[in-house]
């Protein structure tokens, strides 16, 4: 299973059916909307995930198959994908969320600051620091 | 011709033009692959002038169809038989690609031919192009692909798009 990087059916993920060349292979996503199609190498980039059907299997079994492995739930689970998540959330920020997101900061920081001077108080106190 | 693009596969159908003498005049048919349906009209009676004693002025041609590829989700290995003029005279060549659809091999082999012998589009003529059965591929780079249990890893990763210009760290060739 790959996660495909670049290109028309880019942030989607989908499995690799069959090798056409050096550069393309044949990926094939019916779980996550990808249809039957060449795709080049350099734009997919390979998961963990491992599906076994036979090369060329129909787009059908390609289904049963992902179904069954529960790819898709995997996929979502995973930490790449909660990271590009992340991303976009980040990157869809409107004003507003980078002020919340400021002031959480902020706040943490200070809870963080708090503990860190108490324990060096207490250990230059105590002739430690 | 300038091969733009990815080349599509056309059928197209002319004839000489009927006269008092000859009412009925036989069809020619022709597989050209060309940018678009106008270029394919033009290699047709290219084509057929050097085959034929007729041409545009004295024929008509009766049609011209786009076809599509029958199983454009079966990979096949197409050999293609081309005739070509280098610099120094006209050679016959076989050459194989490992594509989906026709339209597709015969655009990588205008590519290549491009790449490796400079050949120019309008000097290159398709002669034959037909889907090969994996035991009957000649060419080693296209034999190398019949492998059930193919796998090859990628070694250098380069990436072309994205990432800054100056970078703080190297980027990395290694990852999946």
């Amino acid at each position: 299973v790959a996660y495909l990087a670049d290109g028309p059916e880019k942030g989607k993920i989908a499995a690799i059916v069959n090798v056409i060349d050096q550069n393309k292979v044949l990926i094939d996503g019916p779980t996550s909307g990808v249809t039957r199609q060449a795709y080049p190498i350099k734009q997919i980039h390979l998961t963990a995930m491992k599906v076994n059907f036979a090369f060329d299997a129909p787009t059908k079994i390609v289904r049963k198959e992902l179904t069954e492995a529960k790819v898709d739930e995997k996929w979502a689970e995973s930490s790449w994908a909660k990271r590009l998540e992340n991303k976009a959330k980040r990157v869809a920020m409107t004003d507003f969320d980078r002020f919340k997101l400021r002031k959480a900061k902020a706040h943490r920081n200070k809870i963080i600051a708090k503990a860190l001077n108490s324990k060096k108080k207490s250990l230059r106190k105590a002739g430690k620091l | 011709m300038r091969a733009k693009g990815t080349l599509r596969e056309f059928r197209v159908i002319g004839r000489k033009m009927p006269t008092e003498n000859e009412p009925e005049t036989p069809l020619y048919r022709m597989r050209i692959f060309a940018p678009d349906a106008v270029v394919a009209k033009s290699r047709f009676w290219y084509f057929l002038r050097q085959l034929r004693k007729f041409k545009k002025t004295t024929g008509e041609i009766v049609s011209v169809e786009e076809i599509k590829e029958r199983k454009p989700l079966q990979i096949k290995n197409f050999g293609i038989w081309l005739r070509y003029d280098s610099r120094s005279g006209t050679h016959n060549m076989y050459r194989e690609y490992r594509d989906l659809t026709v339209s597709g091999a015969i655009t990588q082999c205008y590519r290549d031919m491009g790449a490796r012998h400079r050949a120019r589009a309008h000097s290159i003529q398709i002669i034959r192009c037909e889907p090969v059965a994996a035991s009957k591929c000649r060419r080693p780079l296209v034999q190398q692909m019949h492998d059930s249990k193919i796998k090859f890893p990628l070694p250098c990763r380069v990436q072309k798009q994205g990432g800054r210009l100056v970078k703080a760290n190297r980027p990395g060739t290694y990852f999946q």
